[in-house]
């Protein structure tokens, strides 16, 4: 079962519906709860980072994730849930991350702001969530903040707008993407199914 | 580099595809749920649907409608027409629409404008201007093409992004359903003015064309109805065209 984290991010319907979709179970989790019964974590994200970690530890889930990421259970963060992997976030310098990966957000300030649209995913190494994805395939993104590449380390996927930035990042079953699989075509639901069937 | 997208508009009345010639004139398309799918597999890179009967009775068809295209196809859809305040958008964020889109009442209003962008995000909030010109310039029409609101277009694509739209869908009433080509004068000052991206929409018939809205134009998404309705083109076609012609496409 496949625990999907309601903090009020915008997105959370079309993620259940797109794992829906490639038969995979999931529950809505609206506050923190005893994680036995979940196998997997998901962290769906569209709003301020603030907003995101505040909300999280409103509802008890800071703490329920951190011991999850912890544990390195499999975890799947997906736009801002990938940014709070990191330290922290230009856009809210006083809230902190989980810090499972070094390096922080910042903003573009090339383009157009946000990156709204499809944009190409390189491969950086060997990916669980890319696995029998062509490179250089398109995903669909919406942000204003990226974690730059040299923070990052661990980036398995980079993608190009104005400046190269992480857009995949994988450890062990700790997952994360910038983009929106769950708005990506049938691309992004095989990205989905690989983390389902992989991680 | 992001793709220029290509964005099929189904304008819908009552639960059907209806398509008009300047506004007007409207015939059957097909089925929505149908057409979307069909647009899809074709490498739709979004999909806009504008509900123009906007009666109670057609938005509750369209809530129905978008739930279950919202359960097929996983590309943002935007949904827009008779949207009046922040209850008519969520009603239909939360049938699965990722964007809504906004005319009349942006003008009517303004200030809805930068409430939606507080209660749904920036990215979420498309504003929909339809122009038509007036010597040199173009004025935005309200209440679908009907109504001259005696604002000036370009001048409100500006204000409108300042008050916080993600988006605007800049249709050209002269040329909509002409099949004579995109106002490329008119989208591409708005391109250029705006910081947010601009899609062109109204009067492509040929593939010459919809190259030129991304190449002259600098519109960053071309909207496309009729030519798509009715097979005169596949998007395949369109997009191997403009790949041709050097613009970034997703495949």
């Amino acid at each position: 079962m496949i625990g999907i984290i309601d903090y009020g991010a915008g997105n959370l319907g079309s993620v259940l519906k797109a794992f829906s979709s490639i038969g995979a179970g999931c529950r809505v989790l609206q506050k923190a709860e005893k994680t036995d019964t979940l196998k997997r974590l998901v962290l769906p994200g569209v709003g301020a980072f603030c907003c995101c970690i505040d909300n999280l530890k409103s509802n008890g889930f800071d703490e329920m994730v951190f011991d999850w990421l912890r544990r390195g259970r499999p975890y799947l963060g997906i736009c801002l849930g990938m940014q709070v992997l990191f330290e922290g976030s230009e856009e809210s310098p006083a809230a902190k991350g989980f810090g499972i990966f070094r390096g922080k957000a910042i903003r573009f300030c090339q383009n157009k702001v946000p990156q709204m649209g499809w944009n190409r995913v390189k491969r950086a190494g060997w990916s669980k969530l890319m696995y029998d994805i062509a490179d250089n395939s398109f995903f669909y993104f919406l942000h204003a903040y990226y974690v730059p590449l040299p923070g990052s380390g661990t980036a398995t996927g980079i993608s190009d707008y104005g400046v190269e930035y992480t857009s995949v990042i994988e450890k062990d079953n700790i997952c994360a993407v910038q983009f929106h699989p769950e708005k990506s075509g049938r691309t992004g639901l095989r990205m989905l199914k690989n983390w389902v069937d992989l991680c | 580099m992001l793709a220029i997208r290509v964005i099929p508009c189904l304008d819908i009345d009552e639960g059907r595809v209806v398509k008009g010639v300047k506004f007007k004139e409207l015939k059957d398309a097909g089925d929505p749920v149908e057409l979307a799918r069909r647009y899809d597999d074709q490498g739709a890179d979004e999909i806009t649907f504008l509900d123009i009967g906007a009666s109670y009775k057609s938005r509750d068809i369209l809530i129905e409608t978008l739930k279950r295209v919202s359960r097929a196809i996983f590309i943002p859809l935007t949904v827009g027409g008779g949207l009046r305040d922040l209850q008519d958008m969520k009603k239909v964020l939360d049938a699965g629409a990722d964007k809504v889109a906004i005319c009349t009442r942006a003008i009517q209003e303004p200030d809805l404008i930068s409430r939606a962008a507080r209660a749904f995000g920036s990215q979420c909030i498309v504003v929909s201007i339809d122009a038509k010109r007036h010597g040199n310039s173009w004025h935005a029409y309200t209440h679908g093409g009907r109504n001259d609101s005696g604002i000036d277009a370009v001048q409100w694509a500006e204000q409108a992004t300042m008050a916080g739209a993600g988006e605007i869908l800049l249709n050209s009433i002269d040329m909509d359903g002409t099949n004579q080509g995109y106002d490329l004068e008119l989208t591409r000052l708005v391109s250029t003015m705006v910081s947010v991206p601009v899609i062109a929409s109204g009067g492509a018939g040929r593939l010459e064309q919809i190259a030129e809205a991304v190449i002259k134009g600098k519109a960053d998404a071309v909207l496309l109805a009729s030519l798509l309705h009715y097979r005169r083109l596949t998007i395949e076609e369109i997009k191997s065209y403009l790949e041709k012609r050097g613009v970034v496409v997703r495949w």
